[in-house]
């Protein structure tokens, strides 16, 4: 079973795992994602890969506390272990030269969009890094960020920090300026990518978006991650997560993702009232 | 009380048994299983009806090769585990063929008994002996080859990798059986639900393997995490692919990404594998319907609305485009499903879902079909009849009109040839593929089919493997 080597809260709602899976950070490329299930009892969950450290076989997700799974993996201890690993699965983001590229990361998204800023930066673009949260202490990763974008921006939405105001509105600032850009990559909540995608529109710069529908099997079984991109509709898991976020219908993303929100919210409130939840009280409230 | 010295006249005389199941009424509130299973004398009278007739037909029309007489014969002796070692000797998976084999149409079709009465029940006593030998824990480890000091690599955990693995290791080479999901048995876990397969008698199945050798690796992608080259590169001189049916299919018709439509493969994922039917205490939910049709005429089909039933639907829909007679489903299905009170809707199909705000499906907007000329597969091809259309009100959908193939193998290995709907092309004698060393079989080859072509498809590689690696020892040798 996969060795968490560290669980730590990074925000009022956001930990980092460190999970050893040597054989999956071998083989993972940015873009890519894993489906982990904590206990016997669990869901299979998709989370973003927020970091790879080949040397060492470590991966790095950056979760937010929005449910049952994900708050019962802020109880597994620095040594313990989770059940199950699987990956990588999905297709890898693009990476080539393009010029100037922009990245922009939003809430937990600025986990996800950093090895791939990583990866865009390598192979030689310019690169610019958007990041954005609702206020300051739920931003995170800012230094990685910094360290390896030509320009860096930090938003919020209260303004307690940076640019006061959204990813958007400096994406909006860059592509008005005048500077030819030849790649754009947003992950973030599906609003913002949904107002990226409708920004960069107009200015012709095509816009690349990582989708995270539900999920069970995350190998093209179930079909349940499916989701409509022009014409067609794709599984995100073995079509995606990446794609074209100018065809992507983000409305009905939003629609399927709160599916199960009824059933969702009594097992969180059944798991919140539990002697197994050691959430603290602070979070307790903010999540409820 | 059977006899062995009765003649043919009294034998053929005695009806065949009957199988005693739960209760309809009380089984669409419960996931156990609804066949329970013949009593040991039942057994032993059913067993005394065969006539062991020289011809055994019953044996060819196995797909593989049973030797029926032979082990209804050591049932009549009521020598039960030497019965279903008997079977082991072909059948790696009676517990589990004789519960999901469509023995109707293959082994029971052709009993001579058939012709003038009704056949042996072949799969009945197939299960009873298999059942009591793990019941009464008399499995035995069978007589091994020593090592040969080869290694395989089987992809996929179904009723075809199983059965590959199970006759390589007792041909002396080393396996491992790779499984995307968590855990092995492929369909027989994620897709044949409890009530018509238990997942214990899977578990049973597997943990045989494991006794006699068999490493299995979970939650492994193959394809993604190694490719089929890199299996080779760490040392497997053979692989096996047998990652099953794939991609579901959708009708492709307006509203079909509604909330409440789910494809019979995540339906029954949730529900088998996740076991969303215990929710919350299980973490997966699933949707509830109230009124849910289910699209299609297959098995998968019957196990989906049956389970809609089971968990809790008020008005359980089969919608089928063709008509009764054209059905895929086991006619003992299609009757479990028609005893539980299922309503069929025969020539319908629907051209457009109906969604609220949230976008949930409410409603579903049909045709009327009628039955034209043959089409390729030689039933009739069904028609729209022109204003027809009517809605019927529906809150989950459960599309089950089969699969097409995975890619993430083809995808990812060079040289493996595929046919124009993704299926991986093998030599039907060997199931050796375009790659040297490659072997596949079950539904990744032939798209859906059924549990014992599967296992027999397993065989066939299996031994067309042995044999490659046997030539390989000699060049080696020789070399």
């Amino acid at each position: 079973m996969p060795k968490v080597l560290d669980n730590v809260q990074i925000g009022p709602q956001n930990w980092k795992m460190l999970v050893r899976v040597p054989k999956l950070v071998e083989k993972a490329r940015p873009g890519q994602f894993v489906i982990i299930r904590v206990n016997e009892a669990g869901e299979r969950v998709p989370m973003s890969i927020g970091g790879l450290d080949r040397e060492n076989g470590v991966l790095t997700v950056i979760y937010q506390v929005v449910g049952k799974t994900s708050a019962l993996m802020t109880t597994i201890p620095a040594g313990g272990e989770i059940l199950d690993c699987v990956g990588p699965l999905g297709l890898p983001t693009h990476v080539k030269k393009w010029g100037t590229a922009i990245v922009v990361g939003g809430g937990i998204g600025i986990a996800p969009i950093y090895p791939i800023a990583q990866a865009w930066k390598a192979a030689g673009n310019k690169l610019y890094t958007i990041i954005g949260a609702r206020s300051q202490n739920i931003l995170f990763y800012e230094n990685e960020h910094k360290a390896i974008a030509d320009k860096f921006y930090a938003c919020t939405d209260d303004g307690s920090y940076g640019h006061h105001g959204f990813v958007s509105d400096i994406l909006k600032q860059i592509l008005d300026s005048g500077e030819k850009v030849g790649m754009i990559m947003a992950i973030g909540p599906v609003i913002m990518m949904k107002v990226v995608a409708n920004l960069t529109k107009p200015y012709g710069v095509p816009t690349w978006v990582s989708l995270n529908p539900l999920m069970v099997d995350g190998t093209g079984m179930c079909g349940g991650c499916r989701v409509a991109v022009g014409d067609t509709t794709k599984f995100a898991c073995v079509d995606g997560p990446d794609f074209d976020g100018h065809l992507v219908d983000f409305d009905l993303l939003t629609k399927r993702l709160n599916a199960y929100k009824e059933q969702e919210k009594n097992s969180f409130h059944r798991f919140l009232e539990s002697p197994g939840c050691k959430l603290a009280d602070s979070v307790k409230t903010l999540v409820k | 009380m059977a006899d062995q010295k009765l003649d043919k006249k009294d034998r053929m005389k005695i009806p065949r048994t009957s199988m005693p199941e739960q209760d309809p009424k009380e089984r669409i509130h419960n996931f156990s299983e609804v066949p329970r299973g013949l009593e040991i004398e039942m057994a032993v009278t059913e067993a005394s009806r065969c006539l062991s007739c020289a011809k055994a037909p019953c044996v060819s029309g196995c797909p593989v090769e049973v030797d029926i007489p032979g082990f209804i014969s050591l049932v009549v002796e009521r020598d039960f585990a030497g019965a279903a070692r008997k079977i082991k000797e072909t059948n790696s998976l009676p517990a589990i063929c004789g519960r999901v084999c469509p023995q109707e149409e293959q082994c029971e079709v052709v009993c001579i008994l058939a012709k003038k009465f009704k056949p042996v029940a072949i799969g009945y006593l197939e299960r009873f002996v298999a059942d009591f030998e793990r019941e009464n824990k008399l499995t035995q480890i069978p007589e091994m080859a020593p090592a040969s000091g080869f290694r395989v690599a089987v992809v996929g955990s179904g009723p075809a990798g199983l059965t590959v693995a199970g006759d390589l290791i007792k041909l002396g080479h080393k396996v491992t059986i790779f499984e995307a999901l968590h855990k092995t048995g492929g369909v027989l876990v994620y897709g044949i639900p409890e009530f018509r397969l238990p997942k214990k008698i899977v578990q049973a199945e597997c943990d045989y393997m494991a006794r006699l050798g068999v490493e299995f690796q979970p939650s492994t992608v193959i394809g993604k995490s190694d490719t089929i080259d890199e299996l080779f590169e760490m040392g497997y001189d053979a692989v096996f692919i047998g990652t099953g049916a794939g991609l579901p299919n959708f009708m492709g018709i307006p509203g079909e990404n509604l909330i409440g439509i789910y494809s019979s493969n995540e339906y029954l994922t949730r529900s088998n594998l996740m076991r969303a039917f215990d929710f919350p205490n299980y973490d997966t939910p699933i949707i509830v319907g109230k009124n849910v049709a289910v699209l299609g005429g297959g098995n998968t089909a019957m196990d989906s609305v049956r389970t809609s039933l089971r968990l809790g639907a008020e008005n359980a829909y089969i919608v089928y485009r063709r008509s009764e007679a054209e059905m895929p489903a086991r006619a003992e299905e299609i009757h479990h499903a028609q005893q539980e009170g299922v309503q069929f809707h025969m020539l319908t199909t629907p051209i457009r879902f109906i969604g609220d705000a949230e976008g949930k499906v409410i409603a579903m907007e049909c045709v009327k079909m009628q039955l034209g000329e043959p089409d390729d597969s030689g039933r009739r091809r069904p028609v729209v009849i022109e204003g027809s259309n009517f809605t019927m009100e529906v809150d989950l959908v459960v599309v089950a009109i089969g699969n097409s193939s995975n890619p993430l193998i083809p995808q990812t290995t060079p040289g493996l040839d595929i046919n124009r709907w993704g299926n991986i092309i093998v030599n039907a004698e060997t199931m050796q593929t375009s790659r040297e060393g490659v072997y596949a079989g079950g539904d990744i080859v032939t798209g859906g089919a059924t549990v014992i072509l599967a296992a027999g498809a397993g065989k066939k590689a299996a031994k067309a493997i042995h044999q490659y690696l046997l030539t390989k020892k000699d060049s080696l040798v020789k070399g």
